[in-house]
């Protein structure tokens, strides 16, 4: 976008004016996630930038390590006066707990909708996709609310099995959506080949299907897997301390005890996220390059 | 003139069946493959999600439980003709009732009398010490009703039972009136509640306050930079794409964490405005707790779903459009707002629709960052399943919250069909 040579002085202006307008919204996007990670390795209780982080050459005696060694259950820091235990631990172990069930379950029941729903025959077909995303759509304080009211008739409040039924229903609108986005290019003619090669319907799925939508099926459960693992307000309601998620320590720890632990923890998630989105990445690049392999 | 096509011999498959029928008998057999894929999934939502919004939409206006409580006393009531206090009958079904009652449920059903007419908890709970006494005396009462009015002498007093007529029926409708700040009189007509009381009214203003104003600056914001993304050269833009990708993908707390230290009175704004000596150690600006927290920071949660609608909106306009203007004579101003800005309606409408959408439902990080005035109708929602256990008047709260999404999202399948939702 390299300004022509016939622009006025004023279009020059304006044009470094916006470049400057959109390099602060860039920063305003993710200064905060940045600005957490200095923090969460400082020695200071409190969740603030000290004065010998940002000294020059810094102070080592400014940083430590001492809340992730309080995040992970070590507990030898004397001066601390938080109360220190393997809570986050704890927590970290239900949220993949509860993260990976879910993700199985709603990848599993979401794909197999998907490929239902792109077959030419499908009957009623907008109106059951509008059911099925529906939990997207509806505000989660309405769906928290509805659930906890229904689930407690049948004691599933406060249960394991009720947290991951509402997470996968929660997640599986991500797989339906993105499973049946993945399937738009595909080549029934494929299915049709394999199966007058004499291969059954459950072999050809495996063998022909699955390979093919698998970037898809992929990107879906990474999408129902990070819907549940952050997912707040259900387990707010319908979770009690024996189903402690992070997400659910992590509003008690801003509640109460503003300390750099949930900073800790913030890190660690941006990681996480990194990861998610940079293989998401490489599962979308890889099915545009196959994609326009195809078109040639 | 019309010709007609007749054959008298119906064309056959090879195992003698009329065509017609095989293909119709296939055709029913496709629908079914396909539909029994679906079915799991559909099956599992409408158990574990559309049934339990249904079951909160009836619970706004269910009122059956205080008829499991008091049905006797109901059945006496409703032969009375009002005048007056009620008969000797219905004294009587009441003292029963409240001597028999299960305490948890009469508990319940007291706490909803307490709606209609505040002092009704006091005036039953008061009784049913006394009325637990006589009945271990043994000595039952001659006159029902002077012995409650000797108990309590509310039970003397009319408005109490003309209120009462409010909750013979199963269903009700005063939780949708609470929720919009009004009651009903004792006599059924509906009235605005006492000053004090009247927060919902001003929450709902609210929340479509913040809405409104997140929607705006997420347009602000993001509109130039969509421009930027879609029109720079793809390797600078998938780079760059990734701080708006960033954002969507990292947890709702950890970014709701993040604006909290970024913006407390100690925090990084506060504290880089003091070292550039815009401001004096000591008029460090209370940005977070309170609305403009919850503005500043919800517009950056919801940045980047206005972003992506509008950069793909962007993508497929031709850059040829914008010089082809200029070529005419237009100046780059008139040229951007007469061909190119209406070319990104569809863009902006989306975005919009679903930032607003989005926000009107927000609980958590108003939640968190709000403080005192910047809560949004979420927090009555959670307030009430919680805290005041006020099940009906959450339910009402959330079942009109739900009706307007609906209609806001069945206007954004009318403008952009919802399909269209695209993710990352």
């Amino acid at each position: 976008m390299a300004l022509p040579s016939y622009t006025t002085s004023g279009q020059r202006l304006f044009y470094y004016f916006y470049l400057f307008f959109c390099g602060t919204v860039f920063f305003f996007l993710i200064a905060p996630l940045v600005a957490i990670i200095p923090i969460s390795f400082s020695v200071s209780p409190f969740m603030i930038f000290t004065e010998g982080m940002l000294t020059f050459p810094p102070d080592p005696e400014a940083w430590s390590l001492r809340w992730y060694r309080y995040m992970v259950g070590i507990c030898t820091d004397k001066s601390l006066t938080t109360p220190c235990g393997n809570k986050w631990m704890y927590a970290t172990v239900n949220s993949f707990f509860v993260g990976l069930t879910s993700t199985f379950i709603a990848t599993s029941l979401g794909t197999l909708a998907a490929l239902g729903l792109s077959r030419p025959h499908m009957p009623y077909k907008g109106l059951i996709m509008s059911i099925l995303i529906s939990p997207m759509i509806v505000p989660l304080i309405i769906t928290a609310a509805g659930m906890f009211f229904f689930y407690a008739r049948f004691n599933l409040v406060y249960t394991f099995t009720g947290i991951i039924m509402a997470h996968v229903a929660l997640a599986t609108p991500f797989v339906v959506i993105t499973v049946t986005a993945t399937l738009v290019g595909f080549d029934t003619n494929m299915t049709k080949a394999s199966q007058s090669l004499g291969a059954k319907p459950i072999r050809t799925f495996f063998k022909v299907i699955m390979p093919l939508i698998l970037p898809g099926v992929i990107s879906g459960a990474l999408f129902a897997f990070i819907t549940s693992f952050d997912e707040v307000v259900i387990v707010m309601f319908m979770a009690s301390l024996d189903q402690l998620t992070i997400p659910k320590q992590m509003w008690a720890g801003i509640r109460q005890e503003i300390s750099p632990v949930i900073l800790c923890m913030a890190t660690c998630l941006v990681v996480l996220s990194i990861l998610l989105l940079s293989t998401v990445e490489i599962l979308r690049r890889r099915a545009e390059r196959l994609r326009g392999i195809k078109a040639r | 003139m019309e010709v007609k096509i007749t054959t008298n011999t119906e064309i056959l498959t090879t195992d003698g069946i009329p065509l017609r029928v095989s293909l119709k008998k296939t055709e029913r057999k496709n629908k079914l493959r396909a539909f029994l894929l679906v079915f799991p999934l559909l099956l599992f939502i409408l158990i574990t999600f559309v049934v339990p919004i249904g079951d909160m939409l009836m619970r706004s206006v269910d009122d059956s439980h205080i008829n499991t409580v008091f049905p006797k006393t109901f059945e006496e009531y409703e032969k009375w003709d009002g005048q007056d206090l009620p008969p000797e009958e219905v004294y009587r079904a009441i003292f029963d009732e409240l001597a028999t009652g299960e305490g948890i449920q009469v508990g319940k059903a007291l706490t909803r009398m307490n709606y209609s007419k505040s002092g009704w908890k006091s005036l039953i709970k008061k009784t049913r010490r006394q009325i637990k006494k006589i009945v271990k005396s043994g000595e039952l009462p001659v006159s029902y009703k002077d012995t409650l009015i000797e108990i309590h002498k509310g039970w003397g007093d009319p408005t109490f039972w003309i209120a009462m007529n409010q909750m013979i029926n199963e269903t009700t409708s005063i939780y949708y009136w609470n929720a919009m700040d009004r009651t009903f009189d004792i006599d059924g007509s509906v009235v605005k509640q006492n000053e004090e009381r009247r927060i919902y009214v001003r929450t709902w203003w609210r929340t479509l306050e913040v809405s409104i104003y997140v929607t705006f600056f997420c347009l602000i914001l993001g509109f130039p930079v969509a421009h930027l993304l879609a029109n720079l050269p793809l390797r600078y833009s998938n780079l760059l794409m990734i701080f708006v990708l960033l954002p969507f993908w990292t947890s709702l707390l950890v970014r709701t964490t993040a604006w909290i230290v970024m913006l407390q009175q100690n925090g990084v704004i506060n504290g880089i405005l003091v070292w550039l000596g815009i401001i004096n150690d000591d008029q460090r600006i209370q940005m977070v707790y309170n609305m403009t927290g919850t503005i500043i920071a919800m517009t950056q949660i919801l940045l980047p779903f206005m972003i992506l609608p509008l950069y793909s909106v962007m993508k497929v306009i031709p850059k040829s459009h914008m010089r082809a203007a200029q070529n005419l004579g237009a100046k780059p101003a008139r040229a951007f707002y007469k061909v190119y800005l209406p070319q990104t309606i569809p863009g902006i409408s989306a975005g919009g629709l679903l930032v607003f959408v989005l926000a009107i439902g927000y609980y958590i990080t108003p939640a968190l960052v709000g403080g005192k005035d910047g809560q949004l109708i979420g927090h009555w929602i959670a307030y009430h399943l919680k805290t005041t256990l006020n099940w009906g008047l959450c339910s009402a709260l959330g079942s009109i919250l739900l009706v307007l999404m609906l209609v806001l999202y069945w206007l954004y399948n009318k403008i952009v069909g919802i399909d269209n939702i695209k993710l990352g």
